[in-house]
């Protein structure tokens, strides 16, 4: 486990990402979708930080923010480069870049993420190219390099993605992710549109890249089971607010948020298969342009009194290093794995 | 396998499905036989491009066509009439697929929910019209009001709130997940005697996904009727079938109890997708990944279809000889020169 | 992730996993796929749509006539000969009375028929004129680059006529070909204006949206409410009749090009918008590329072949559209030769009753027509070739 003491190599305080939208058919007025709404997070070097929640939780936004594919609405991004610490929240023009070049992206649609009329040399050879960090000569070598690492062959370099499948295509997105030599790399649901037994040869390999290269790791997924196999600590989202963090077992067996218990209950197990009915949280997520004033929980939650309604619970410390955002999180004695 | 106490429902045998495309031709599925009993289910794991929706495709005879065809097998469909007594066996691969026959076996004696219910329901009419229609279709002495009535009463079943209010919505007003439980309404509207449910999950997020799949479980056991279901997740097949049918590149590589596939595994397919999933419970530990990845489905192999990713592949014997699905045990089938 | 320390498989090992045993000896017609770009992809689709081959074969040789006119035509389109007004196609024959194989024709006598007062044309078999190729004719300057007087085909010492001649007694085929010239290439410089315009308006108007986006698309949507032929005929009428053969010619683009570019430019930013949604586009800016990279690397590309496409079927609607202005005299006008001019010759019933062969640029306009729009449809399959 990592460090703890240890200053952390990304900080997010308090961070909101809205989207304006226009709602109503006869009176348009604007209404803002709170995506992700007041998230704070760390992350240590060389840690994997597994995010989880459903559809609409902010995972993914948030993930966008933290790599500055999205520009937050308000809030700090904060990393620390080589004992600096790196405003990522207010960077533009040539900082940015530069940042482009210690955090990266990879996605969850293989087939998507990787322009039809490239071949993999220039795909993966991209990052180095628009950075001016290698170019010719230089640039081949270190592609085949990183091409080599995450699984693919030499002749494949001047393949069209369409010669590949998911899994290969999926390697291709990590190597020009990996190309440039990040610090902090944010996984954006990477396995979940691969097939079962292709799944595994990427998990294993992004775990040996992390080894290899010391990587930090944000890692997204709506999947339990892949999120326990990958991360240190696990941060759950939903409807855009961290509900609870805390270290990967931990929260797996002692769940300190109703949302946490009712997703883990939900996950299927092989083991339950004889057993009747389970526990199964009720409902559906709120809507994110009219969020309840309290908990955002509380018309699923089976544990909620009045306060919840009236009080928003704010994101707390809970044992030595865990966190949840429920007011009733001592009281409760939830349900785990 | 208690199977043998239920009566069949339906018996697919040797059932071949091809693609004739310009590439090529996809034996999509190539040889696949089984039963499915009254009121017991039977789950369906492959990985993409394994047969196992072009299979239940082929049961409902809505497979693509052209390019796709049933060339060889049949599928004998028991109908039984209402209050038992033996009424007739049909070969639903001899029926046209447009026929009035087979379209009175679709949604009266087999239902099916798809895995994105937006496709399967029309954005024109409302819910409860469409529901109302399959009553409509299937029973011609039932009157509009009856249909609503009845079409309210199911959509109570499934757990849509406010049926009375809901009833009157349109698709692209509910959510996914009651999305999903419309479809269900309608497929179950005329109390077919087989469901058949193609990933209806996968597009669900995980909290949803369980609230479908314990209705689906829930309303088997009260309408008795027999589920075919059909995943890549194994750990939801698990929960839901009592056998189950591994299936790769249009073979059916191992079939058993659902407890003999998760604890005595035989095929080294089997075996290896178990090692392969990250488990959400017990000891964690390095994933052994299958190698390679699924070979071109134009290809044609003399052998074993998994030979080129098998670790327990025997050179000379198993990519020359094509294996069988032998019974090993009782009611446990294998395909694999390993127990021959 | 130290708990995995235990267990660790060096990345490397891997990799010789990876490569499953059926792929390391491949045919050489799957590598071909693998290694072929988008551009081979299409090509390879096309070929298999025969029809849309065949076409672009033929499209091909009618630009080539067309451009090589002078020298694939016998005369010069403004030569008349004399007493061979309204003359039918010359027939050629290939056996000589005499018996041996020689193409050849006969030279054409015109008598007033007395009892219909019509003139009528009857063949002097007395001496046969052969056909020669590669013969001397008038001089013309090939290409407009130098003078020369040899020409494909010719006869001597009589006339031939291959669609017969029109009422101030010129060659109909001549003028076919010089038409062609106009009719062909305002198709194509007529498209270019509008690819300018629509791939510029359309793609400032998908890549920037907001205002902009809105005030643009609201001008197409003023443009395509307009009628189209009133306003060129508007157009057309308000230009001199006196200007030369060119300015006219780019006068009358300009005006057919005014409402081409909005369909172009609704194609174009509808692309764009879809484009900037993929993950790659996405990817390239979390590389760190820069605004002009993204357009150009990964946007354009992405839909030149659905413009292509596009471009492909607005040429034949622009061909007729020249036809029509010209046809009712508001586009090009005589002396400039074009399939629509010729047509005006064949205005009345009368004309077409007695020479029904002045009617023989409108096969070319038809035939011009179909053929592009089947190349297009093979063009529109093959432009997705990950579309199954």
């Amino acid at each position: 486990m990592t460090n703890q003491t240890q200053l952390p190599l990304l900080e997010v305080q308090e961070l909101r990402k809205w989207f304006q939208m226009s709602k109503g058919l006869l009176q348009r007025q604007a209404v803002f979708v709170k995506a992700v709404d007041d998230v704070s997070i760390h992350v240590q070097a060389g840690e994997t930080l597994g995010i989880v929640g459903e559809s609409g939780s902010g995972k993914t936004t948030l993930g966008r923010c933290i790599s500055r594919l999205y520009q937050p609405t308000s809030g700090q991004i904060t990393m620390r480069v080589n004992g600096e610490v790196l405003d990522v929240s207010a960077l533009s023009g040539k900082e940015l870049s530069a940042f482009r070049k210690r955090a990266q992206m990879i996605f969850q649609d293989p087939y998507s993420s990787l322009n039809p009329r490239m071949t993999v040399l220039e795909t993966v050879g991209e990052p180095l190219l628009v950075n001016h960090l290698a170019k010719g000569k230089e640039l081949e070598e270190r592609v085949t390099e990183i091409v080599v690492q995450v699984g693919l062959r030499v002749e494949h370099l001047r393949r069209y993605p369409h010669s590949f499948s998911g899994g290969q295509r999926q390697r291709i997105g990590i190597a020009r992710a990996m190309v440039v030599n990040p610090q902090l790399v944010v996984a954006d649901e990477p396995v979940s549109a691969l097939d079962v037994s292709i799944q595994a040869q990427i998990l294993n390999l992004l775990q040996d890249l992390q080894e290899r290269y010391d990587l930090t790791y944000l890692f997204i997924s709506h999947a339990m089971n892949v999120v326990r196999y990958v991360s240190d600590r696990i941060a759950v989202m939903y409807a855009g607010k961290l509900v609870e963090l805390g270290p990967t077992q931990e929260l797996l067996s002692n769940p300190k948020h109703p949302y946490s218990e009712a997703l883990l209950a939900s996950v299927p197990k092989p083991s339950q298969r004889k057993r009747g009915m389970r526990l199964v949280s009720p409902g559906e997520p709120p809507d994110l342009t009219n969020l309840p004033t309290g908990c955002v929980f509380v018309p699923r939650c089976k544990y909620a009194v009045d306060q919840c309604t009236e009080q928003f619970p704010e994101l707390r410390k809970i044992g030595t290093n865990a966190y949840v955002s429920c007011h009733l999180a001592e009281s409760l004695a939830l349900q785990g794995i | 396998m208690a199977a043998s106490e239920n009566s069949v429902l339906v018996e697919v045998q040797d059932l071949k499905t091809y693609f004739f495309l310009h590439e090529g031709t996809v034996k999509a599925v190539d040889g696949v036989s089984f039963s499915i009993y009254e009121g017991r289910s039977l789950g369906v794991i492959g990985e993409s491009g394994c047969g196992k929706s072009v299979t239940a495709q082929s049961m409902m005879r809505i497979v693509p066509s052209p390019p796709g065809r049933e060339v060889d097998g049949k599928i004998e469909m028991y109908l039984w009439e209402n209050g038992g007594g033996f009424a007739e066996v049909v070969d639903v691969l001899q029926l046209k697929p447009s026929g009035a026959k087979i379209r009175s076996i679709r949604g009266k004696q087999i239902g099916m929910i798809f895995q994105e219910p937006m496709t399967a329901l029309s954005p024109l009419h409302t819910v409860g019209n469409q529901i109302a229609e399959a009553v409509l279709i299937h029973e011609q002495d039932a009157s509009k009001h009856q249909a609503r009535e009845r079409a309210i009463d199911m959509l109570g079943r499934v757990g849509i709130p406010q049926p009375h209010r809901l009833v009157d919505a349109y698709p692209h007003q509910l959510s996914g997940g009651m999305r999903q439980r419309a479809l269900i309404a309608m497929a179950l509207i005329c109390g077919p005697s087989l469901l058949i449910a193609d990933e209806p999950t996968t597009a669900l997020d995980v909290t949803i996904e369980a609230q479908i799949l314990e209705l689906i479980k829930e309303l088997q056991t009260s309408l008795g009727m027999a589920l075919m279901y059909i995943s890549h997740d194994l750990a939801v097949v698990g929960e839901m079938s009592d056998e189950i049918m591994v299936m790769y590149l249009g073979h059916v590589m191992e079939h058993a109890s659902t407890d003999d596939i998760f604890d005595n595994p035989l095929h080294p397919y089997t075996l290896a997708l178990w090692r392969s999933v990250p488990s959400i419970e017990g000891k964690l530990e390095r994933l052994i990944p299958i190698s390679g990845s699924l070979p071109s489905p134009f290809a044609s192999q003399p052998g074993c279809r998994f030979f080129s990713r098998c670790d327990r592949r025997m050179p000379g014997v198993c990519d020359a000889t094509p294996p069988s699905l032998k019974e090993v045990a009782p009611g446990h089938k294998v395909r694999c020169l390993l127990y021959e | 992730m130290s708990v995995y320390n235990d267990a660790s498989v060096s990345v490397d090992s891997d990799v010789a996993e990876q490569i499953p045993a059926a792929e390391q000896d491949k045919p050489s017609v799957e590598e071909r796929y693998y290694y072929a770009s988008q551009r081979q992809l299409i090509w390879w689709r096309f070929t298999r749509h025969k029809a849309a081959v065949v076409s672009s074969v033929l499209l091909i040789i009618l630009y080539l006539c067309a451009l090589f006119a002078d020298f694939v035509s016998p005369y010069a389109m403004h030569t008349r000969f004399e007493g061979q007004q309204g003359a039918p196609p010359t027939v050629i024959r290939f056996i000589r009375p005499d018996g041996g194989f020689q193409p050849h024709v006969f030279a054409m006598q015109r008598e007033m028929n007395p009892a219909t007062f019509r003139w009528t044309f009857t063949e002097d078999t007395s001496q046969v004129h052969p056909i020669r190729f590669f013969v001397r004719g008038e001089e013309y300057k090939f290409l407009g680059l130098f003078r020369t007087s040899i020409r494909l085909f010719g006869v001597e010492d009589a006339p031939i006529f291959l669609f017969g001649t029109d009422r101030l007694s010129r060659d109909l085929f001549t003028r076919t070909l010089a038409g062609a010239r106009i009719s062909l290439s305002i198709g194509l410089v007529g498209v270019l204006l509008s690819f300018v315009l629509g791939v510029g308006l359309g793609g400032v108007s998908g890549y920037f949206g907001g205002l902009i986006d809105d005030a643009i698309q609201r001008l197409i949507d003023f443009l395509l409410a307009i009628p189209g032929l009133p306003l060129w005929m508007t157009l057309a009428a308000a230009l001199p009749r006196d200007w030369p053969t060119l300015r006219m010619y780019f006068a009358i683009t300009v005006i057919l090009s005014v409402l081409g570019w909005c369909g172009l430019a609704r194609v174009v930013r509808g692309k764009i918008l879809q484009l900037r949604e993929e993950d790659y586009t996405l990817a390239a800016q979390g590389a760190g590329a820069s605004d002009w990279r993204i357009i150009t690397r990964h946007l354009l590309p992405g839909f030149t072949s659905h413009l292509i496409v596009s471009i492909t079927f607005s040429i034949p609607a622009m061909i007729l559209s020249e036809t029509a202005l010209s046809f009712i005299g508001l586009g090009m006008q005589p002396p400039a030769v074009s399939w629509g001019t010729l047509l005006q010759d064949a205005q009345n019933l009368t004309a077409v009753a007695h020479e029904p062969w002045l009617l023989i640029p409108a096969i070319f306009v038809i035939t011009t027509v179909i053929l592009f729009n089947f190349v297009g449809d093979g063009l529109r399959d093959a432009a997705d070739p990950y579309a199954r």
